[in-house]
């Protein structure tokens, strides 16, 4: 993505200008890793005291303890397992109905895509009950258990990201050729393989942008893994707040924690952030 | 399957010089069938997606407008089909501003809007000065470019925790710096509780959403031609009436989408003020999600707390709609 320099260099006022808006906007932005990271390296007396910006007494104490404190282990495959499912689940998803609305006409498709995309709108706290009494009533009348499972949480998750996720691609694959899936389709190919032939591998920063998406979303859920989980099922986001619900707060204990929780979404994250750029320039902000 | 047979083609973009699948003799026909095929296609494609938007959203959406209207609390929570109804005593109460509870939700809905526009507002502006700064080629530009969308890569519960504990009183970054450092305040100051957790709040929020502007902007910004600037800059215009005339402008469509997105996320936002404040934020930051989250669940009123909850949605409902309307009219109006 390298542009070449404009022919005339920016003057001087730009460029300071430029300097110091971006330090502050990197201090800002870096500022609680930053306290993170050094607080998680000092043993609880200097974090219960006045702040230091440099460990005085250095020890990785904290990241041995954040294991056998809260159950972390535990909630940590939680996560990973709801997480993972619903972003692959998503992903698939909103693949059929982005194409279906990419690529075909018919009647329904404008109430579709708008309804779809005004659940962004509703409250989560709206429909937060009605969900939690509509798991137990399946749950008693079918035996499938949803409340307090992962599976239910599993289905949450994935409809929350749906919404961004279709439309998105919707965007992508709009912007692909659709030449090329005919041309597919001539030689013989049904609509679906031409699909997985053709599109899904021509959209694959599109569907790459949504994944980290859907996985950014399930993995940093609040409130419905608050209600929606029990002591098994736990996700990480409610997990953490047991190192503070004892007598002490273990405040380099809960900022190991964090750091450890954040580490896989962030390299995650970073090592992909190309593709969500290009995902978004193709898609989304056209 | 009615759609089948409109007289537009089945695919949109109609180019009258690719017709060549099977000749022009063969084609007519072939294709009748052929769009009838696909005529339930979509319809399959879509149902996993139309059923799971239904069973998470749709469905318990009515749900909650029906539990609006009933006296659910805890005593009916076993059999709530059984809750006697309340007509629209709920509603009544919520807007009864007089009363302590109308007045409390009132007062939580301008903190929320005061919260709403400060923030959407500042993570725009910030936004779009990162995105433009960073939109010509220097050196450190890529890992400054990692280095904002950091927050937004952050989960928000780990970063929200780190937060709260720069904002503690005694042993947080922030007093450290603003009082024994700077000595900008008399003495430390609590950022949790109080008249300043709204600012705290304020904070939190613009350090977790500007990072998603400035991606959806840096995004917008690569789709304006180059050319655009260079003939600019030979008609001699400087770096900063560039970015006036011609980065600014190219940005509306996105705009509009943008402020849109981030005003219904942070309106709605439950994450952070939970993990900053717990289940009851303090007066100055009571957010409307946290604030009917309490009137349910805390005091189990969810007959009460939907009423407010539908309150919200309609309240959204009316600004967004209000706001597409003006801002798809001026688009219009500056195209013709």
């Amino acid at each position: 993505m390298a542009r070449p320099r404009s022919p005339i260099a920016p003057p001087q006022s730009f460029v300071w200008t430029r300097r110091v808006v971006l330090t502050l906007l990197a201090a800002f932005a870096l500022l609680p890793v930053y306290v993170m990271v050094s607080s998680s390296l000092k043993p609880l007396e200097d974090v219960s005291g006045t702040f230091e910006w440099f460990p005085a007494n250095f020890t990785i104490r904290p990241y041995i303890d954040i294991w056998s404190t809260v159950p972390l282990a535990k909630y940590f495959v939680n996560s990973l397992i709801v997480a993972g499912s619903a972003t692959a689940l998503s992903v698939v998803i909103a693949v059929f109905a982005a194409y279906a609305v990419s690529r075909y006409r018919f009647r329904g498709k404008r109430v579709f895509t708008v309804t779809v995309l005004s659940t962004q709108m509703f409250p989560g706290i709206l429909f937060l009950l009605p969900l939690f009494l509509i798991f137990v009533n399946i749950g008693n009348t079918t035996g499938v258990e949803l409340y307090g499972s992962r599976g239910g949480l599993i289905l949450t998750y994935l409809t929350f990201s749906l919404p961004f996720s279709i439309w998105m691609l919707i965007g992508y694959f709009d912007s692909i050729p659709r030449e090329l899936d005919e041309a597919a389709m001539v030689d013989g190919c049904g609509p679906i393989r031409a699909l997985f032939r053709v599109v899904v591998p021509a959209a694959v920063p599109g569907i790459v942008a949504v994944a980290v998406y859907a996985f950014m979303t399930a993995w940093g859920e609040v409130l419905f893994a608050s209600v929606m989980t029990n002591d098994t099922t736990r996700t990480l986001a409610v997990g953490l707040q047991g190192y503070a619900t004892q007598n002490d707060v273990y405040w380099n204990q809960i900022m190991a924690a964090s750091l450890v929780v954040s580490v896989p979404v962030v390299v995650g994250f970073l090592l992909l952030q190309r593709y969500l750029v290009a995902g978004l320039t193709a898609g989304a902000v056209k | 399957m009615t759609a089948t047979v409109t007289p537009s083609s089945g695919h949109k973009a109609g180019n009258p010089e690719k017709t060549d699948n099977g000749g022009a003799r063969g084609r007519r026909p072939l294709r009748i069938p052929d769009r009838i095929r696909q005529g339930g296609l979509p319809y399959l494609l879509l149902l996993p997606a139309v059923v799971l938007e239904l069973l998470i959203h749709i469905i318990p959406m009515v749900i909650g407008i029906w539990v609006s209207f009933r006296q659910l609390t805890q005593f009916f929570i076993r059999n709530w089909g059984n809750s006697p109804s309340a007509g629209f005593d709920n509603y009544k109460i919520a807007i009864d501003f007089d009363a302590p509870i109308g007045q409390a939700l009132l007062h939580s809905f301008l903190v929320t809007c005061a919260f709403t526009v400060l923030s959407v507002g500042l993570s725009w502006l910030f936004g779009v000065a990162a995105a433009i700064m960073l939109q010509e080629n220097f050196r450190g530009r890529n890992i400054l470019r990692t280095i904002f969308l950091v927050p937004y890569a952050l989960p928000v519960y780990a970063a929200v925790i780190t937060w709260a504990f720069m904002f503690q009183h005694d042993n947080g970054i922030i007093n450290h710096v603003l009082h024994d450092q700077l000595g900008l305040t008399d003495k430390p100051s609590f950022w949790l509780i109080g008249n300043n957790s709204f600012i705290a709040l304020v904070v939190v929020s613009l350090w977790k959403s500007w990072p998603f502007a400035f991606l959806m902007l840096m995004a917008a910004l690569q789709n304006i031609p180059r050319d655009l600037y260079e003939a600019a800059s030979i008609d001699g215009a400087g770096i900063w009436q560039q970015i006036r005339k011609i980065t600014l402008p190219s940005l509306r469509p996105v705009n509009q989408v943008l402020v849109l997105v981030l005003f219904l996320w942070t309106f709605n936002d439950f994450n952070t003020p939970y993990v900053l404040f717990g289940k009851s934020a303090p007066e100055a930051a009571d957010l409307i999600s946290i604030h009917i989250y309490q009137s349910s669940f805390v005091t189990w009123n969810f007959g009460s707390g939907s009423a407010m909850s539908v309150l919200l949605l309609l309240f959204l409902l009316v600004v967004t709609a209000v706001y597409l309307l003006l801002t798809s009219r001026g688009r219009k109006g500056s195209n013709g």
